[in-house]
């Protein structure tokens, strides 16, 4: 099936798993779920309409925002028909929420992007403001692919508040924070701090890290000259147009060349006006570039936590062997390390071996707990890595089918472009040719009417 | 002359068996669209008759034996009027053949400039020889201009190019200019040829044959610069005169002069935006295909797509390239030349009107009798036959003027319309080419996508989902 691999995902951090069972009245019919790895073989969803609403901030500030229609439907064996089983309104800080909830508790998939908050990569004609109805337009399409994505995931697919997500409106924010998902996130500083201090990094997730800079890097540059060459394509297509109006004005002192002038004049303007959907047709392309610059992102973030996890590791196993050491001086009586202990022996005067008895007991049990969380870290850390590279794995083949189809479906319309336009200039031919027709010229028309 | 007129005729409401006794090249056939313009060609035919007369005042030589170079208007057959797009008579018929080669850069004590090489080949009697070569700077281009229109001050005498470039640095000797220039006096020189009348200019042909110091002491001879100078400021005061009593197909002329001078203008100036424009989308393009190979360095499934479409962007650079040239070497060059054209006209009918001036104020004079009424009476008589002369070679040479402008136009818009078919022809089969690496399907399965949904490709085979 489309959509990833078969995978095997035990050992899911422990993330409110939606059951079947207990969601209520409207989920019979997704029983089968928990079973299947994939929703959508079983129910349709669709960001279907945007609405502009006003309503009042938490500091009671008038605030305009746009809310997004979210239907779900689901998908009957037998004939196919779907059936509308929710419907509900949603706006972009939803969706950040609830994308916000997905990283945290599953930092071992690399979780779909949302599509961008302000318009970048802009070229002139479009507008950087966030009500402009194709802009929301576009945001609608890229909001409902994030929910797709979402869906069509092996593991996060199964997560209740993505569930509650598409079925609760009301209190569903509540339902979100009250997992208390903030409290889980790592700090961005402490996850720097990782980055600079790791010892042993692994280096997959290293190279991993390493081609994430670089799809960045590379789909933003190319995201720009794509724009600014979207810009100059603008302008000639615009500029043709004032030929309209002037061939128009000159057709008036021409006799036997009016009617060419003014057919000419009218192809021109056609011309001028193709421009607008062919560029907003390559907007849809850029669109499909920007999900994967914004994926680069989501792999960087996996790849930190692996950072974290490994730096984790690394402190603690440090710690214990510290403590390992201290005992073992304390046992022997050789002191090579410092320790406070040490130092106020040295001052205040030797301890009494039932002290120094007590002391070792104490450390003894540190190290004891410390052995255990450090097997415990050790676990986690290979059960994330393999989940993590499962997941990787399945993205990677996702991105190359992905991106070897968007990279040929804009050649397809490059060439579909111009045989619309080229046709044109194939009519305005004998428009200038007129009544001075040129033999070979029109030879030459016909070889290439076969291309159009 | 007469037996001949009505045999063209006859051969110009039938059907092309070439223009002159079966000669003209592109083969007999008829071809669609021509109902039009045979329905052209029988009024120009008319206006034939009706200017009998007039022919005999400007073409000075009596052995013609061309029905084409007869006409100062147009061929007379369909066939030759596809030839008409290029050349304006039939190449067969010429026997005047000038080129403009070879630029030079002179260095003197004084000043540096550029001769360019003018090759004649002629099997004309009247010259001395069937091939001559000289050199020529752009003073002497002036100077003929200039005898020109003192001869003919009411035939529409071709542009030169300007004396410097309007806008950008004075750059005479940059190449660009040079070749520019050259092209535009080899343009020059074979209007002159090609037009019936001046193309038997005493000073043309000088200009084509004569040595350096030939050229130079001929130069000499002639109305002086003083009074020439006089002419000037006599034709300035008098040419408001002539204005008020313009003729009514002259008023019209006028009009349309004014209107087309706008115009022409106006698509100049577009036309140089959008070479200016396609120079910078071409300058963004080349970047764009680049990025693409760079981004293929760390992928390794992908390098196959993102180079071919790399190279196809590359390809689609250098089509534009090629249309943009295609743009500066006809379409502009084509229009800049009836922006000078434009500028040229206007000067003819100053001088019409002052040729008009001239006789009206002759009248007044006799009406007020200011002087001797016999002695006026006899100028009187003179001018108003130079009056109607001036007239009727204007007349006929705007015809002939017109005819080559809508040819011209056309022709260079054909030519922008044809480059831009190839440009789009090669982007096809450019990105067509994008279907090599993918053999195992996809090609196929995008084809058939419309290419323009809104849907990303990879929801397309979801189950259940609508497209």
């Amino acid at each position: 099936q489309r959509a990833g691999s078969e995978v095997e995902h035990p050992g899911l951090e422990p993330a409110p798993i939606w059951d079947g069972g207990t969601a209520g009245g409207s989920l019979t019919g997704y029983t089968t779920m928990t079973e299947n790895n994939f929703l959508l073989k079983k129910i349709e969803i669709s960001v279907s309409e945007a609405e502009k609403r006003t309503g009042r901030t938490a500091m009671n500030m008038q605030e305009t925002y746009t809310a997004y229609l979210i239907e779900t439907r689901s998908v009957e064996h037998a004939d196919g028909q779907s059936v509308l089983t929710d419907a509900l309104w949603r706006r972009y800080s939803e969706f950040e929420l609830l994308r916000n909830y997905l990283l945290v508790y599953y930092p071992h998939v690399v979780v779909p992007p949302l599509p961008e908050k302000r318009a970048e990569f802009v070229w002139h004609k479009l507008s950087a403001d966030n009500m402009d109805p194709d802009f929301v337009e576009r945001r609608r399409i890229g909001l409902e692919n994030f929910l797709l994505r979402v869906a069509s995931h092996p593991v996060l697919c199964r997560d209740k508040i993505f569930y509650l997500f598409l079925t609760q409106e009301g209190n569903w924010k509540e339902t979100v924070n009250e997992t208390g998902f903030q409290l889980k996130a790592d700090s961005r500083l402490k996850a720097l701090n990782a980055t600079f201090r790791v010892k042993n990094p692994d280096k997959r997730f290293t190279e991993l890290k390493h081609y994430s800079d670089e799809l960045q890097s590379v789909i933003s540059h190319l995201l720009r000259v794509r724009a600014r060459v979207a810009d100059r394509l603008y302008g000639v297509y615009k500029v043709h147009g004032n030929y309209g109006r002037v061939f128009s004005e000159w057709s008036a002192i021409e006799k036997e060349m009016g009617d060419g002038l003014q057919s000419a004049g009218h192809h021109m303007d056609v011309y001028a006006a193709s421009i607008d959907d062919i560029l907003e047709d390559e907007e849809h392309y850029a669109d499909q570039l920007k999900e994967y610059l914004f994926y680069a992102e989501a792999l960087r973030a996996v790849c930190r936590k692996h950072e974290l996890m490994q730096y984790d590791l690394e402190m603690a196993a440090q710690d214990l062997a510290s403590k390992k050491q201290q005992c073992e001086e304390l046992a022997t009586g050789t002191v090579r390390t410092f320790s406070l202990k040490g130092m106020t022996t040295k001052l205040f005067g030797q301890e009494t071996p039932e002290q120094r008895e007590a002391r070792i007991k104490v450390l003894e049990e540190q190290i004891k707990e410390g052995e255990q969380q450090l097997k415990s870290k050790n676990l986690e850390g290979r059960e994330f890595v393999k989940n993590a590279w499962a997941d990787i794995e399945r993205f990677k083949e996702q991105k190359n089918r992905d991106l070897k189809e968007a990279l040929i479906s804009y050649a397809v319309m490059q060439i579909s472009m111009c045989k619309k336009v080229g046709g044109w200039y194939l009519t305005l031919l004998p428009v200038c040719l007129d009544s001075c027709s040129c033999f070979s010229l029109l030879l030459g028309c016909i070889g290439i009417c076969s291309h159009f | 002359m007469e037996g001949e007129r009505r045999a063209s005729q006859a051969r110009s409401s039938g059907l092309p068996k070439g223009g002159a006794d079966g000669e003209s090249p592109g083969g007999g056939a008829p071809f669609a669209g021509s109902s039009g313009s045979s329905a052209l060609l029988q009024s120009e035919v008319l206006d034939l008759d009706e200017d009998e007369d007039d022919l005999e005042v400007f073409s000075k030589d009596a052995s013609l034996m061309d029905i084409n170079s007869f006409s100062p208007m147009m061929p007379t057959s369909p066939l030759s009027m596809i030839n008409q797009i290029k050349f304006e008579d039939e190449p067969d018929l010429k026997d005047l053949f000038i080129t403009v080669d070879e630029p030079e850069s002179h260095v003197t004590t004084i000043e540096t400039f550029i001769t360019y090489r003018i090759i004649t080949k002629t099997s004309r009697g009247e010259f001395d020889s069937s091939e001559f070569e000289v050199r020529r700077r752009y003073q002497d281009f002036l100077w003929l201009k200039g005898k020109l229109e003192e001869a003919h001050p009411t035939l529409i005498i071709p542009p030169l190019p300007e004396k410097f470039i309007v806008k950008g640095m004075v750059e005479r000797f940059n190449d660009d200019f040079i070749e520019t220039r050259r092209k535009a006096l080899h343009k020059f020189l074979n209007r002159i040829a090609d037009h019936p009348t001046l193309t038997f200019n005493e000073d043309f042909k000088v200009f084509l044959t004569a040595q350096a110091w030939e050229l130079s002491s001929h130069k000499k001879q002639g109305p002086g610069l003083l009074s020439r100078m006089g002419q000037t400021v006599r034709a300035v005061a008098s040419s408001m005169r002539g204005v008020r009593n313009r003729p009514e197909e002259f008023m019209e002329m006028n009009n349309f002069i004014e209107t087309f001078s706008q115009k022409i203008n106006l698509v100049d100036k577009i036309s140089q935006r959008i070479y200016k424009e396609e120079r910078e989308y071409f300058d963004e393009m080349k970047e764009y295909g680049p990025i693409h190979v760079l981004w293929s360095a760390s992928e390794e499934d992908l390098v196959d797509t993102l180079k071919s479409v790399a190279s196809c962007i590359d390809q689609c650079c250098k089509a534009t390239e090629k249309r943009m040239s295609g743009l500066s070497e006809a379409l502009l060059p084509a229009v800049h030349e009836y922006v000078l054209y434009s500028e040229i006209l206007m000067g003819v009918m100053k001088r019409r009107d002052q040729i008009q001036a001239e006789l009206d104020s002759k009248v007044e004079a006799l009406a007020y009798k200011k002087a001797d009424t016999d002695l006026l009476t006899e100028e009187i008589g003179k001018l108003e036959d130079k009056v109607e002369c001036a007239n009727n070679a204007l007349k006929a040479d705007w015809e002939r003027w017109k005819q080559n402008m809508q040819n011209d136009i056309k022709s260079a818009f054909t030519d922008m319309a044809e480059e831009n078919i190839h440009y789009y022809e090669q982007v096809i089969v450019h990105c067509g080419g994008m279907r090599r690496p993918c053999q195992d399907g996809c090609w196929q399965a995008s084809v058939s996508y419309s290419g323009m949904a809104s849907k990303p490709t990879w929801q397309r085979s979801l189950p259940g989902n609508r497209l």
